[in-house]
């Protein structure tokens, strides 16, 4: 298989705090790829450390087929990034930053106009092409900073944390942005605390859990891998009261919903029962729950009661 | 899969000063549209030059020639003052994320300093320049043959790059832009302990090994020099060897910043 990125073993300390205890990944290429994890558990470290910003204390990366730590330029001329703090130039315009990254990108100087119009009216900036960074909103800026990202075709695009901060909208139109660039072959490589983003975007997921890789698959690989369906119980105007998981079985089916039936809850007026297939946050809370280890069925069938108060 | 590759291709390579020439250009942009850094610059050292010409320029040298001799040292203050901005744009490179962007790029380190090195350099000669035009209206005098100008000019220009060197270290070590815009001070108050706007020999006798080995004295001694045939003595050599010893502390110092400072914000 032909692999965009591959870590073997990856560690990371800052000071006293072990942030990568021994990260592998494998992403192959062409493909969007989206690491999940808490804040804090190490994805823009991982990031940095694949994007030649910080090098490992141990273990080795390839990005694009090359040495992060040896070939650290050669990887640098196969990658963009864009990270969680927006890398964009306030003082100069649409335009102007977009000229800039297309100079720095090897373009002429009409080449780079033309670029920068395109991507302008790509991601609906047209209008503000001559303004200065300093006047657009955070969805604009975002935009801005992703098109910068996109001045060239790079095989290996960077994303940290890209919708971070934007309303449902913009965060929809950056989704199907990084759809259609999927489409077109680039490996696409993001970190995310969404779990319907990683959901929505990504062939595979891998969550990021106390330093290392604590599970890694399709979203339908790790939804399987929690067992079976979870019982919900919701009241009249369908706030979720209570869930219990299953482990797939009739008689854990059986059992949950004894369960439920004992709670206080389910006496009151108008409460329902319904039974649906386990979503990726059932599969995050159940896995960083663990310490790091994968659950497996039974683990799940006894886990602590999962409820949301939205 | 195995399309990938054809599809998106490498980074070209860039030609000699490609990145340099962009930065640069970045960096004008931004000297140009901060207006009020660029009015402080240029009014702030001509304000100055008239208050101790017409305030107290009567009081120090009641014959009217204190324009004469105060004139280089306004030249000096102005040099400074102008650069300790870059501390301030570099700091704030270096805390958004824009210097991981271009740091994940091919791109020679240091070119994004460059950049800011050189709008500073043409942003304080531009002040210079100013300050003596002015200088000249309220009637400085100086006898220098077009060949000491240049050299004036010269002088002037090592002093600025070694000012706005340091200013860029010091941008790079500064946790914020705030903290940077701090570290200005140094350079409006050295000029004082200098021979820029009073002789050394008038200052209190332990203050004096400090006026006179400080920078900013040659510098000043060797531009009064060239200006007003005043005795050279040793002051170019000490002048360069201040300016250079500077730039070289300045760009190591700044190297060292600048991979430590890696994706750790």
């Amino acid at each position: 298989m032909n692999l965009a990125i591959e870590a073997r073993g990856l560690r990371k300390r800052f000071g006293r705090t072990d942030v990568l205890t021994g990260l592998d990944l494998a992403v192959p290429a062409g493909t969007v790829f989206a690491l999940l994890g808490a804040n804090g558990a190490g994805k823009t470290t991982t990031i940095n450390i694949l994007t030649t910003l910080v090098q490992p204390d141990a273990g080795t990366a390839r990005v694009a087929g090359y040495d992060v730590v040896a070939d650290a330029e050669e990887v640098k001329r196969r990658i963009s990034l864009t990270g969680q703090s927006a890398a964009v130039d306030e003082v100069l315009t649409g335009t102007e930053n977009l000229v800039m990254m297309g100079r720095l990108s090897g373009l002429d100087r009409r080449a780079a106009r033309a670029r920068a119009a395109e991507l302008l009216d790509r991601f609906g900036l047209a209008d503000a092409a001559g303004r200065k960074l300093g006047t657009y909103s955070g969805g604009m800026r975002r935009r801005l900073d992703l098109s910068l990202s996109l001045v060239v075709d790079v095989p290996v695009l960077f994303l940290d944390e890209p919708t971070t901060g934007l309303d449902t909208r913009s965060r929809q139109e950056l989704w199907s942005v990084i759809r259609s660039l999927a489409e077109t072959g680039t490996t696409v490589f993001l970190t995310t605390q969404y779990l319907e983003e990683a959901d929505r975007l990504a062939d595979r997921i891998a969550v990021l859990h106390a330093g290392r890789v604590a599970a890694e698959g399709t979203a339908d690989e790790l939804k399987a891998r929690i067992g079976g369906d979870v019982v919900e119980l919701r009241d009249a105007d369908g706030r979720l009261l209570l869930e219990r998981p299953t482990d797939g079985s009739v008689h854990g089916l059986r059992a949950a919903i004894d369960e439920l039936d004992r709670s206080a809850a389910a006496s009151a007026v108008g409460v329902q029962v319904s039974i649906r297939r386990p979503s990726l946050d059932d599969v995050f809370l159940a896995i960083t729950a663990g310490g790091g280890s994968a659950p497996t069925a039974a683990d799940a069938a006894s886990a602590p009661e999962l409820i949301e108060s939205k | 899969m195995t399309a990938t590759t054809a599809l998106a291709t490498p980074r070209p390579r860039l030609g000699a000063l490609t990145a340099e020439s962009t930065f640069i250009g970045r960096s004008f942009i931004h000297s140009v549209r901060d207006v009020e850094a660029l009015m402080m610059a240029v009014v702030l050292p001509t304000m100055l030059m008239l208050m101790f010409t017409w305030i107290f320029g009567n009081a120090i040298d009641p014959s009217g020639g204190y324009v004469d001799y105060v004139v280089p040292g306004i030249i000096l203050l102005c040099a400074g003052f102008g650069a300790s901005s870059t501390a301030i744009s570099v700091s704030r490179d270096m805390t958004t994320g824009i210097i991981d962007r271009f740091r994940t790029m091919p791109l020679r380190s240091g070119a994004v300093l460059t950049g800011h090195v050189i709008a500073s350099l043409a942003r304080n000669l531009l002040a210079t320049t100013v300050v003596i035009a002015v200088a000249l209206l309220v009637g400085f005098r100086p006898d220098a043959t077009p060949l000491e100008w240049l050299a004036v000019f010269g002088i002037v220009a090592l002093w600025i790059l070694a000012i706005t060197y340091l200013f860029a270290a010091i941008g790079l070590a500064a946790s914020t832009p705030e903290a940077a815009s701090g570290f200005g001070f140094i350079l409006l108050f050295l000029p004082y302990v200098s021979s820029a706007f009073v002789p050394v020999e008038t200052m209190p006798e332990w203050l004096q090994p400090i006026a006179e080995y400080q920078p900013i004295t040659p510098v000043t001694e060797t531009i009064r020099a060239l200006l007003m045939d005043t005795p050279m003595g040793d002051s170019a050599w000490l002048a360069v060897g201040w300016c250079v010893a500077i730039i070289a502390v300045s760009v190591v110092w700044g190297a060292w910043l600048f991979r430590r400072k890696a994706g750790r914000r």
